[in-house]
């Protein structure tokens, strides 16, 4: 079944309508915010634990779980704090912007709800630099919260004391990443820590702090007033509720668009997409979840239900459910070789194996793209991402590495193509050290 | 690193530099900066003063700003940090410019979404009007820079130039945004598509058409059992 405008979360998503308060309280925002608080810290995390809303920004954890983990006594020294994060920057993820510009009050809500259920002190939100009109905006729309004693001291009046501050970025990938967040709010290079401790331990100012992404705070005020049964009706078992997804690349109609978990790729693309560009014989390829997942050859993407079990059933993830389509005109070498080079942009340059993999990665990555290697190279590369892999403080070197194995998994004989085109050997050449 | 800006610091830039100080505008902007972060970890507000210190210089110099060395030490010592710990900042986070740039910055995104909706010819165009990567056109009007995913994946290609978007673009809509800045105009941000709005789908929404016209409230039907509820 598809997804009824009614029960779409954010309801001014494209902007139509403006995102000011008078205009954000008219549509359902901060209608009396203070009964929602009134619900009790408990009552709030169990609701949200009963919705089985999983975090947005990729990994899904369970949402309502990671703010359990919270001190239930903050001592007046180490208070609790909610870090908040918009540094989206993962390639094809383009669904918080669309939040932060337009639907900001729902945000800001949402950081007073959850910052209470975790008993923290102040909501730190940090966008990523390059979103400048974005951060305009939420400025903008944190004054007027203030300005309506929505946040702030005793908070829509329940007593609470609770701030929220926007804080802004300078443009750098890894600030994503909890851990070098909190390095770059501390006014750091956002260089990943290492865990434990984790950051509900000693996070900010090594205060208890949990970070969540912007989707996973932005709709809990709405779980929260139409109950946990409510969000739970929509998606497949463990993968319930509702999720903005975030198509680009070669569908005839790219968009950003909220629907209901679990939802086929096909329904999806038929749906809001216009269908893919020169039709479904013409898919190649899809890159389901934003950059840092395996991309899926046509066939197994095509009936594939669009969640975090279901694309992992076919090697790949829903990672933030930005999808990326590619045709038969795509240049598959190519386009993995230029996630490759972000990659390499992006390592922080904290762990040898991501900063010099990610480089060397990439530079075999181009000369597959014109053949310019010999076969026996695909092995040594898949080797190479093997090492990478799980071998460094953070994420990024896994997410530098799956592209990578993602490609020669479903594209090896057209990276073999490419080099017997160009002349390469045909039998790999014997190492010494064998 | 490669492919990293030399660091000017002659005796010229310290020259220019050297009697830095916030304007008014900018001092009333360090203190709402400040009061952001608790007592004694003013070091937070390194990337807030560094952009701020970068607008002013930009705005001293008419160009999108850049960080002179001098600079970098003022902020170093108004956060009361050592030099390296804001220096190290400056050189690691992409949007602080450390050499001087153009009136306006051009910046492309290429990454993958981008490119698969056709950033080599915003390149090419930006290329054809003389923009080089990395370099200032003679003009001192343009610089061009290849940046990493901008989050703007559903209306792309697009290139940010100084605090500005332009998405859905194409060969010739980049030429004209570029003319007309050249001009001295001021292009339409955001998508350079005909009729398309933001970033639904082309030809109109989807779904939430209600909200097109109106500022639609959706709570009245949230009881409302769906009309021949399709299991």
């Amino acid at each position: 079944m598809s997804l009824l405008d009614k029960d779409r979360i954010f309801t001014n998503l494209y902007g139509y309508q403006s995102w000011r308060l008078d205009a954000a309280m008219a549509r359902g925002d901060w209608d009396n915010t203070k009964a929602l608080l009134e619900l009790g810290q408990d009552k709030i995390i169990d609701t949200i634990k009963a919705s089985g809303l999983r975090g947005r920004g990729g990994a899904g954890f369970p949402t309502g779980t990671k703010w359990s983990f919270m001190p239930k006594e903050p001592k007046p020294d180490r208070p609790n704090f909610l870090v908040i994060n918009a540094d989206e920057s993962e390639p094809g993820s383009c669904k918080d912007r669309e939040i932060i510009r337009h639907d900001p009050h729902k945000l800001i809500e949402g950081a007073l709800v959850a910052g209470f259920a975790m008993r923290a002190r102040a909501a730190y939100i940090y966008i990523r630099g390059e979103y400048i009109r974005e951060a305009e905006v939420l400025f903008a729309a944190v004054a007027e919260a203030y300005d309506k004693g929505l946040v702030g001291k005793n908070a829509c009046g329940s007593g609470y004391d609770f701030d929220v501050f926007v804080h802004r970025g300078a443009g750098a990938y890894i600030c994503g990443e909890e851990t070098a967040m909190l390095e770059s709010l501390e006014g750091k290079k956002g260089q990943p820590r290492l865990k434990p401790p984790f950051p509900a331990g000693a996070g900010l100012y090594g205060c208890p702090t949990t970070v969540n992404n912007v989707e996973s705070i932005a709709v809990a005020p709405t779980i929260l007033r139409r109950g946990a049964a409510w969000f739970s009706s929509f998606g497949a078992e463990n993968n319930k509720g509702t999720k903005l997804f975030q198509i680009s690349g070669h569908v005839n109609t790219p968009c950003v668009v909220e629907e209901a978990m679990s939802i086929p790729f096909r329904e999806l693309i038929e749906k809001h997409c216009g269908g893919i560009r020169g039709g479904w014989d013409n898919l190649l390829a899809v890159i389901p979840g934003g950059s840092s997942v395996p991309l899926v050859p046509a066939k197994d993407i095509m009936d594939a239900p669009m969640d975090f079990d279901g694309l992992k059933a076919v090697g790949s993830g829903l990672g933030t459910a930005a999808v990326i389509v590619m045709d038969k005109s795509t240049d598959v070498v190519r386009a993995i070789s230029r996630l490759s080079y972000f990659y390499k942009h992006e390592s922080c340059g904290q762990c040898t194996p991501c900063r010099e993999g990610t480089g060397w990665m990439w530079r075999v990555m181009e000369r597959l793209r014109t053949g310019d290697a010999e076969i026996g190279e695909i092995d040594m590369l898949q080797q190479v991402t093997k090492q990478v892999e799980g071998h460094s403080i953070c994420a990024l070197g896994d997410a530098a590495a799956w592209p990578v194995q993602g490609l020669i998994r479903h594209f090896r004989p057209e990276l073999e193509r490419r080099i017997r085109e160009r002349g390469g050997d045909t039998a790999p050449m014997q190492e010494a050290a064998e | 690193m490669a492919d990293a800006a030399a660091i000017p610091d002659e005796a010229e830039v310290r020259a220019r530099w050297g009697a830095f100080q916030w304007n008014e505008d900018s001092k009333a902007k360090r203190d709402a900066i400040l009061s952001r972060y608790p007592a004694g970890r003013e070091q937070s507000a390194s990337i807030p003063l560094l952009d701020l210190a970068q607008r002013q210089v930009g705005a001293e110099t008419q160009t999108q700003g850049w960080l002179p060395v001098p600079v970098i030490e003022f902020v170093a010592r108004e956060i009361g940090v050592p030099y390296m710990r804001v220096y190290e900042v400056a050189t690691f986070y992409t949007m602080f410019n450390l050499a001087p740039v153009g009136r306006f910055h051009v910046q492309v995104c290429g990454t993958t979404p981008c490119m698969l909706r056709g950033s080599d010819d915003v390149l090419a165009a930006c290329k054809n009007k003389g923009l080089i990567k990395g370099k200032t056109t003679p003009d001192g009007l343009f610089t061009l820079t290849e940046v990493e995913c901008m989050g703007n994946c559903s209306s792309a290609p697009m290139v940010q130039i100084n605090d500005d978007n332009y998405e859905d673009l194409d060969y010739d809509r980049t030429i004209a945004i570029l003319e007309t800045l050249a001009n001295g105009g001021t292009p339409k941000p955001g998508t350079q598509e005909p009729g398309r709005h933001t970033v639904e789908p082309k030809g109109g929404p989807t779904s939430l058409t209600a909200m097109v016209t109106e500022n639609h409230d959706y709570r009245g039907e949230w009881n409302v059992a769906s009309q021949g509820a399709d299991a």
